[in-house]
């Protein structure tokens, strides 16, 4: 590593990324990569630190979003999707919209497609982006930033998508350098238009590298580290979503945390057992056991033949 | 119900993949009829083998593992948009005899619940040619008027897509429930078409939230073949999404 680059820095540990970056009231992207690296450890940072009325976007979000809505950090959720993919309804996300447990929270309705369209408006930096989805749908009749507009250069009617801007995307990543120039690949849903659409990225990232592998590979570069805030090295930092090359999908936890969070009381003690009694990732970690994440490690690797970048 | 559901799927086809059971439908069309189908997941995935594990999610890494691409969620929907998807399957908690659906508020005991939302579904029901609908066959889902249009299908019938602006080339095509298939006719309205192997048509009237309206020509839904059921038992190994 070079002078300047150590210089530069921006490795931190969560705790200080969460408390430097993320202030009660942000707009928060997670999950931008749908079913896969949903950053599980910054949410529960979140909540250990006790955030209040943050809005959370992301597309599908699975579980996470559900627990923090659960723990109270939530005011709005703006998203095409709120549960558990693999088992059902979010108990969290129903007994806050249908009974104000904990809280109340208000729910911006998207669909997929019109959510990826407000990150790429963003992320491009104009105001809306047109399209014909939703027309028709309820969605557009109650999500106030989808709007109906006479196309000025056909004659058709189409739904312009408002920009969305997040104060902050936390995004995890297979690997990234100290500065934050991060490889990601398989699936990658969102991510790029959520990070160059958001003020603040944070970088959860499996490895930390050289920034060497990082340029050997420009393409799959999908985050420049000009942008990133801060690096946090937290391998594991997305269970029980997977993360390609780096730890399968780990379904039981899922469908367990459906069980234990059907009851309000249940969900507490999941709550406190895995979030709030627990000081960081790394107990996290232990706590779930060598049976357990053994299991989940990668049986047989897959490497991509390697891309000559040579001239 | 799966095996009617890949039927619908024809060779060289793209499809635009749902979760659950679409996605057990489009791998047993995959590995018989349509071998040359092209499976588009709204997480970005386009595949052309399909993964031969069971699958929970579509981000699930088996069904990344030897993609043909791993893009955007905008690079799929933008072929979507496009015209390009061929066919699109989606579930829902109710569905109404112009083919609309609701997922995102559900009732039980007159208290309104809930339910996770759209996800891609209305942009398929918007912009895929075609659109398959799976759910259970049940009078509090098959209603009349749906309580909420989260994806839209011929709205309130006639030329409703149209004035709407949804694209002319598109909309529901086949319902496919636990007791038989719906499909829609001239004027939009859904009628039974087909009843699956030991199903009445009372069953089928009995179980429907309107006056479902009966094809002359009602036949029988062809059983599962040898080679579906083959598939079927391959990959859902534990019956995880056919139990």
């Amino acid at each position: 590593m070079t002078p300047e680059s150590k210089l530069e820095s921006k490795l931190m540990s969560m705790r200080d990324a969460i408390a430097q970056h993320v202030p009660s009231g942000s707009m928060i992207l997670m999950g931008a990569q749908l079913e896969q690296m949903i950053p599980f450890a910054a949410g529960h940072e979140l909540i250990r630190q006790g955030r209040r009325d943050l809005t959370l976007v992301g597309p599908i979000s699975d579980i996470l979003f559900d627990q923090m809505i659960g723990a109270g950090c939530v005011s709005r959720v703006m998203a095409a999707w709120v549960g558990n993919v693999s088992a059902g309804v979010g108990y969290c996300y129903r007994r806050a919209i249908e009974r104000n447990i904990p809280r109340r929270l208000e729910v911006v309705d998207y669909s997929n497609f019109t959510f990826a369209l407000a990150l790429h408006a963003g992320a491009i930096g104009i105001p809306f982006m047109p399209t014909y989805a939703t027309l028709g749908s309820d969605l557009l009749k109650k999500n106030g930033n989808l709007r109906e507009f006479a196309s000025p250069v056909s004659e058709e009617t189409l739904v312009a998508v408002r920009a969305l801007r997040p104060d902050v995307a936390i995004l995890h990543v297979q690997r990234a350098d100290a500065q934050g120039n991060a490889h990601l690949w398989g699936s990658l849903g969102v991510a790029v238009d959520g990070a160059r659409a958001s003020r603040k990225i944070i970088i959860v990232a499996e490895e930390i590298v050289d920034p060497a592998i990082i340029s050997s590979d420009p393409n799959r570069t999908l985050v420049p580290g000009f942008l990133v805030s801060a690096v946090v090295h937290e391998p594991g930092g997305a269970h029980p979503s997977p993360v390609q090359g780096y730890a399968a999908r780990d379904h039981a936890f899922f469908e367990e945390y459906h069980e234990r969070s059907r009851r309000v009381e249940d969900f507490e003690d999941w709550l406190s057992h895995w979030v709030l009694h627990l000081p960081d990732r790394r107990e996290y970690w232990k706590q779930l056991g060598p049976a357990r994440t053994d299991a989940l490690a990668v049986k047989k690797h897959a490497f991509s033949a390697a891309a000559d970048f040579g001239y | 119900m799966v095996a009617a559901a890949a039927r619908e799927i024809r060779d060289g086809e793209v499809v635009f993949v749902g979760m659950r059971l679409p996605m057990l439908a489009f791998l047993v069309a995959r590995r018989t009829h349509a071998s040359r189908a092209v499976g588009l997941f709204e997480n970005g995935i386009i595949r052309e083998t399909p993964s031969t594990q069971l699958l929970y999610t579509m981000g699930d890494p088996p069904n990344i593992f030897e993609a043909t691409q791993c893009g955007q969620m905008l690079d799929v929907m933008g072929l979507l948009q496009q015209g390009r998807v061929n066919v699109g399957f989606l579930g829902a908690a109710e569905i109404d005899r112009f083919g609309n659906l609701n997922t995102t508020w559900g009732h039980r005991n007159n208290e309104m619940q809930r339910l996770p939302g759209s996800g891609g579904a209305c942009d398929i029901a918007c912009l895929a040619r075609r659109t398959v609908v799976l759910l259970a066959h049940d009078r509090g889902r098959l209603t009349d008027r749906v309580g909420h249009i989260t994806s839209p299908g011929f709205g309130t019938g006639g030329g409703w897509r149209h004035s709407h602006g949804l694209p002319p080339a598109s909309g529901p095509s086949a319902v496919i429930t636990t007791l038989g298939v719906l499909r829609f006719g001239h004027d939009t309205e859904a009628f039974l078409s087909s009843v699956h192997p030991g199903i009445s048509v009372e069953e089928v009237l009995a179980n429907t939230g309107w006056t479902l309206r009966v094809a002359d020509e009602l036949i029988e839904t062809k059983p599962p073949t040898e080679a579906e059921l083959d598939v079927m038992r391959e990959l859902d190994l534990h019956h995880f999404w056919t139990r």
